[in-house]
């Protein structure tokens, strides 16, 4: 079992009445209201020091991702964040999981490449190269590009930066979105052939059939827990068996959020209000900002109109306990968080990399450490040999760290 | 009057373009806004005077979504429908459109300006001002389109375009069908419907007739004094009672107008 410390970088400090008095968190959220320069540094540092806190308290991966116009994850570009947690795990036999840079909106996409291959280089060969597709509000609100494009741009470019890390002559790229006509990579990953890839998807089937053809581990980023996402997981296993692949867990990569304190009654009194938090305003989006027209190809949309997903219960309305009960949030003391993940998350779902939220909404500096302190200890030393009697190779890790991580133990 | 479909092949086979054609006299080619081809009382009142040819945009044509999957960019959507023309024998010819249909309808004037004797555009788009931004319809929810696309939201012409069918797989088909539509037509005008018309407009000679709905919520009426100022013998009028589709909303004033223009 891999497991990776996720962050969003988030506003902590966004107002009481902000889903009421603004439309949108992501997008089209005015800067000059609600933000400060200054203030901003200090989220970008505590994020830092929050996954550096993890990498040295034991956690087998530090998450970073990109997101762009957005008040719940403002880190447009995860390779700067990156390279500092690269260098600074120096000696760490931590993974730098960049989920990650969005080919779609790079151009051009082997800039990807280039900087991926800076970051592995730095890190001695640590890298994971998470190659996401980006959502509809990054690539198209904010990054303009055209709905009916984004996945076939992006198919595009991820055959290219595949090919750009591993040519051994100098080519040209003659494609419908992108040409270049000599590609020379420079640097190369240490890595070889290529550092290990992960996709990340929200569910559709053509993610799933892009997973399993290009043998790479699919993410599913889930803000609502496990069980909202065991039909598609099992979607996706069942994809995974009918292309006569092995049920690797380490094929599959879930994101949960996580909180830990010494007793469930001490979790609620610690984060129920920063889970509320994160669930009332963090995902304050119009819904069909999800899906402007085109973003979905035809069959997929008509599936959908055809199958639309019960109307999920509007999570404004809701709180802690619900979130809790539901498994949107595992939270409680260390045996109730390692019990549930291990039940409902890693076995049901047949995950071997796990990424935790460590850091959720407006949770402060001080009780993310407290989480993530908590987590390393108490939780993550049960959860690390769930696969190990299976025998399954984790193809989908650095080389160099695939064996068990003894942690260094980290002091607060 | 019914009218006729007929499919004609283009862009070397691969896209089978549907013309609906009816009517007799001369001719006049109408495209269609973003919400796909209505065939209903402004087309048929055309048909009275005119042998009416209304194509579907590639993508928008029941049964055939993947065609869109062959036509790139504006370029080549503009040489479909010059070829589409051609095929049609239509050298001399008057051009209508609607919204999107009505850049379209510029565009091809542009390429062959001789060609195009009369053009008239309702409430079109193809050109931008920072100040008056054109809204992008595609990002509107369910509850907020049909007030952005008519003056009466609840009015016949908005139930035609966007009540949902009871039935499932009707109800199904039919937003699956407006969705699509919405994003064929819009992968040539994503994120802002300023192509380059604003280069090439110069080159249309015919008269042209600017019709706006009094209540367009989505294309503001001071594109009328942007278009004006590029074509060299414009009109405008204004129909009262309609938004951004008075051809539905208000199809008999809209359809005298129009044709009081074409003929003259």
């Amino acid at each position: 079992m891999k497991v990776s410390a996720f962050h969003l970088m988030p506003h902590r400090e966004l107002p009481p009445d902000f889903e009421r008095r603004y439309p949108s968190v992501w997008v089209t959220p005015p800067w000059w209201e609600l933000a400060d320069a200054r203030r901003v540094g200090q989220y970008y540092n505590w994020t830092l020091d929050e996954l550096l806190y993890a990498a040295r308290a034991g956690f087998d991966g530090v998450c970073t991702n990109e997101h762009h116009q957005n008040a719940y994850g403002f880190m447009p570009s995860p390779n700067l964040m990156g390279s500092v947690l690269a260098k600074q795990t120096n000696g760490l036999d931590v993974a730098i999981v960049q989920m990650g840079m969005t080919l779609p909106t790079t151009s051009p996409p082997i800039r990807v490449a280039e900087e991926y291959g800076m970051l592995d280089c730095i890190s001695g060969g640590r890298l994971v190269a998470g190659l996401p597709l980006g959502s509809p509000m990054d690539v198209n609100l904010a990054y303009g590009i055209t709905p009916m494009e984004h996945r076939e741009r992006y198919r595009e470019a991820f055959e290219l930066v595949l090919k750009a890390w591993q040519a051994k002559e100098i080519f040209a790229w003659n494609g419908k979105y992108f040409q270049l006509g000599q590609v020379n990579l420079w640097p190369r990953p240490v890595q070889e052939p290529h550092p290990p890839i992960w996709v990340p998807g929200s569910g559709s089937i053509s993610t799933f059939d892009f997973a399993t053809e290009h043998n790479v581990c699919y993410c599913f980023l889930s803000y609502a827990g496990a069980r909202a996402a065991t039909t598609m997981m099992d979607g996706y296993w069942d994809v995974v068996e009918k292309k006569g692949l092995e049920r690797n867990p380490y094929r599959a990569g879930f994101l949960q959020l996580v909180a830990v304190s010494e007793t469930d009654a001490q979790a609620e009194a610690d984060y129920a209000k920063h889970v509320e938090y994160f669930y009332h305003k963090c995902l304050h989006v119009p819904p069909q900002w999800f899906a402007p027209p085109g973003n979905q190809d035809y069959r997929s949309l008509l599936a959908a109109n055809r199958n639309p997903v019960r109307r999920a219960e509007d999570p404004k309305t809701l709180r802690y306990k619900y979130f809790v009960e539901k498994g949107y949030v595992i939270a409680g003391s260390p045996a109730t968080v390692k019990e549930r993940l291990t039940e409902e998350v890693i076995k049901r779902l047949h995950v071997g990399n796990l990424m935790v939220l460590v850091q959720i909404g407006s949770m402060p500096h001080e009780l993310t450490l407290k989480n993530i302190d908590l987590f390393a200890r108490e939780v993550l030393p049960g959860l690390r040999e769930i696969w190990d009697d299976k025998g399954w190779e984790n193809h989908w890790w650095p080389k160099s760290l695939r064996g068990s991580r003894q942690p260094a133990g980290a002091t607060r | 009057m019914t009218e006729q479909a007929r499919t004609l092949t283009v862009w070397n086979g691969r896209v089978p373009l549907r013309v609906h054609v009816a009517g007799a006299g001369p001719a006049v080619v109408f495209f269609h806004g973003p919400w796909g081809l209505t065939w209903g009382p402004f087309l048929d009142a055309l048909a009275q005077q005119f042998t009416v040819y209304a194509p579907e945009h590639p993508g928008t044509t029941p049964g055939d979504p993947d065609a869109i999957q062959h036509v790139d960019h504006l370029w080549d959507l503009v040489l479909c429908y010059d070829e589409l023309l051609e095929q049609l024998r239509l050298r001399e010819v008057m051009l209508a459109g609607h919204s999107f249909g009505a850049m379209v309808a510029c565009e091809v004037a542009a390429l062959q300006p001789a060609r195009v004797k009369r053009l008239a555009l309702i409430d079109p788009i193809g050109l931008w001002r920072d100040d008056a931004p054109v809204v992008n319809w595609m990002l509107l929810g369910p509850a907020e389109m049909p007030a952005h696309v008519f003056h009466q939201p609840d009015g016949p012409a908005a139930q035609a375009m966007f009540a949902v069918p009871a039935e499932a797989e009707a109800g199904a088909l039919a937003r699956t069908r407006l969705t699509w539509a919405m994003g064929a037509t819009g992968k040539f005008i994503w994120p802002i419907p300023d192509k380059g018309l604003k280069k090439r407009i110069h080159r249309i000679t015919a008269p042209t007739l600017l019709l706006w709905g009094e209540h367009d919520r989505l294309v503001p009426r001071a594109y009328a004094r942007e278009f004006a100022d590029r074509l060299k013998d414009t009109r405008l009028e204004v129909v009262p009672g309609a938004g951004h589709a008075p051809h539905l909303e208000q199809p008999e004033a809209t359809a005298r107008a129009v044709q009081a223009f074409l003929k003259a």
